[in-house]
């Protein structure tokens, strides 16, 4: 595949067409690529900063569905090599469509930016948070033990549910998140679209449950508490119990 | 080479005695002791068949050196029959694979249910045992595969992650599925005796923990234990089964011991 795009056969800058590129990155805010223009460098700048463009959601900033995607797919290869947990977190903000009906579409948009906000400063920076759907988001949290992703989940709820958006100059509401959660399954190698489906299955239970609220499926350690645990290693195997 | 297993009794239209073979924790030998549990029990006269319904890393097929074959997902989406999925395996007992098809059952659809149950009540005319290899874990699909059975036998190490896994397996075969009596076979062991150590504490934690929110209480059989053994490893890089090749080993031994008291059960 590298033989593809091996230097020799690269047409000189000059002959390309870059002026809708340029255009695109100079209004989405990216500085332009260093180098002299139309060196390797330059050009390889500007390809990676074509990528950032494409993998993140204008408004909030956060990668888009597509790089979502991606990171989900690299996610399952990785549990099912190395068998360490991960998490996918399924969120939606609870009756979005009444908010843009009542105060907005603009107003809408300040909740959907205030919960992006919310969400990447409650994780991990290794987390990856992504804005999928007008409301949807999801957020994929690598090597995540189930009890941690229980308290990050909930805390992510809490953490919208304390904060006002402020939607207009003087104006601000309180929105709510519901949030479904499922782990890789870690000794099957699962596709993508199945994991989210699971997490996605959990935020229907939260819906239906009356939302502002954190459901995940249950793992072995989600059902086994501290105290059974620490019965269960009170003797170690190679004692006698007599 | 192991004898042509009889035959069921004439006139006794038996069904086959269903049983779960399932983990909390991967890697702990669950598809090694449902492929030798059930050549053990084809020697000791029974007809036996292994469903695999695991979709880890290690399948039956694999262990047992088994060409690519049909399966059962070929049977459902109707590009072939039952009888085509049903091979003979080298230890004597036939084989039925779910294959890498199965991962879309994770839905589980009343029509993948009713599906299955099909299978199920189509096979235990023509068989004494049936082995359902599930996948290690607490999924809806491995759940769901256990409820087929008429009994679980849940395949544990003496190590603190497969412990912990064991454990929250029984608590909720016991919860959700009111499962009261449920049998362990606990695999490499390191001395004689710490089967039955692995079974009572185990025993103990479901009685503190468990127990008292159950009318009737979740009792604990120990089906036997299979002792830490070289053999094994050897067995499985060479893709034989351990029962076949060396009968005589410690751990084949004590496979064989764990039939005999499944066939009592």
């Amino acid at each position: 595949m590298a033989s593809e795009l091996s230097q020799p056969t690269l047409p000189p800058a000059a002959a390309l067409q870059l002026d809708t590129a340029l255009q695109l990155l100079r209004q989405s805010g990216h500085v332009p690529p260093p180098g002299t223009p139309g060196s390797t460098d330059w050009l390889q700048g500007l390809i990676d900063a074509l990528v950032d463009l494409s993998s993140r959601d204008p408004l909030t900033g956060l990668a888009n569905r597509r790089a979502f995607e991606l990171a989900l797919a690299r996610e399952i290869d990785r549990v099912a090599r190395s068998g360490e947990p991960a998490l996918l977190l399924a969120v939606d903000i609870d009756r979005f469509k009444l908010i843009n009906d009542t105060h907005g579409h603009l107003a809408g948009d300040q909740v959907i930016k205030a919960v992006a906000v919310a969400l990447a400063e409650t994780v991990r920076p290794m987390d990856l948070v992504s804005r999928v759907g007008g409301e949807e988001f999801t957020i994929v949290l690598p090597n995540c033990a189930p009890a941690f992703g229980e308290t990050v989940a909930e805390r992510v709820r809490r953490r919208v549910e304390h904060m006002p958006v402020l939607i207009a100059p003087g104006q601000t509401i309180t929105v709510t998140i519901s949030v479904g959660g499922a782990f890789a399954p870690q000794w099957v190698r699962s596709t993508p679209a199945l994991w989210h489906e699971r997490a996605d299955l959990q935020l229907y239970r939260a819906k239906s449950s009356g939302r502002n609220l954190v459901c995940l499926e249950p793992s072995a350690v989600s059902v086994v508490t501290a105290e059974e645990k620490g019965m269960l290693f009170a003797f170690s195997p190679s004692q006698d119990i007599e | 080479m192991s004898p042509t297993p009889e035959p069921p009794a004439s006139g006794a239209a038996r069904r086959a005695r269903i049983t779960a073979v399932t983990s909390g924790k991967g890697g702990v030998g669950k598809t090694f002791c449902a492929a030798n549990l059930a050549a053990a029990l084809a020697r000791q006269g029974e007809r036996v068949l292994v469903l695999d319904a695991d979709l880890g890393l290690a399948n039956l097929d694999v262990v047992l050196n088994l060409p690519p074959r049909v399966t059962l997902h070929d049977v459902f989406t109707g590009n072939a029959t039952l009888q085509d999925a049903i091979v003979p395996a080298p230890g004597g007992f036939s084989v039925l694979l779910a294959g890498s098809g199965m991962v879309e059952y994770s839905r589980l659809t009343p029509e993948v249910r009713q599906q299955l149950q099909r299978v199920i009540t189509a096979i235990v005319p023509h068989y004494t045992h049936v082995l359902l290899d599930t996948g290690a874990g607490i999924s809806d699909v491995v759940l769901y595969t256990v409820s087929l059975a008429d009994q679980a036998l849940v395949v544990v190490t003496p190590e603190p992650t497969s412990l912990t896994d064991a454990y929250a397996t029984i608590k909720v075969l016991a919860t959700v599925q009111q499962r009261r009596a449920i049998q362990i076979v606990v695999n490499q062991v390191r001395r004689v005796g710490e089967g039955r150590n692995v079974q009572h504490q185990l025993q103990q934690v479901i009685d503190r923990y468990v127990n008292p929110g159950l009318g009737e209480p979740v009792r604990l059989e120990l089906l036997g234990e299979i002792p830490s053994d070289g053999a094994v490893r050897d067995a499985v890089l060479r893709r034989e089964l351990l029962l076949e090749w060396q009968p005589g080993a410690p751990a084949s031994v004590a496979v064989a011991a764990a039939a005999t008291r499944l066939r009592g059960a």
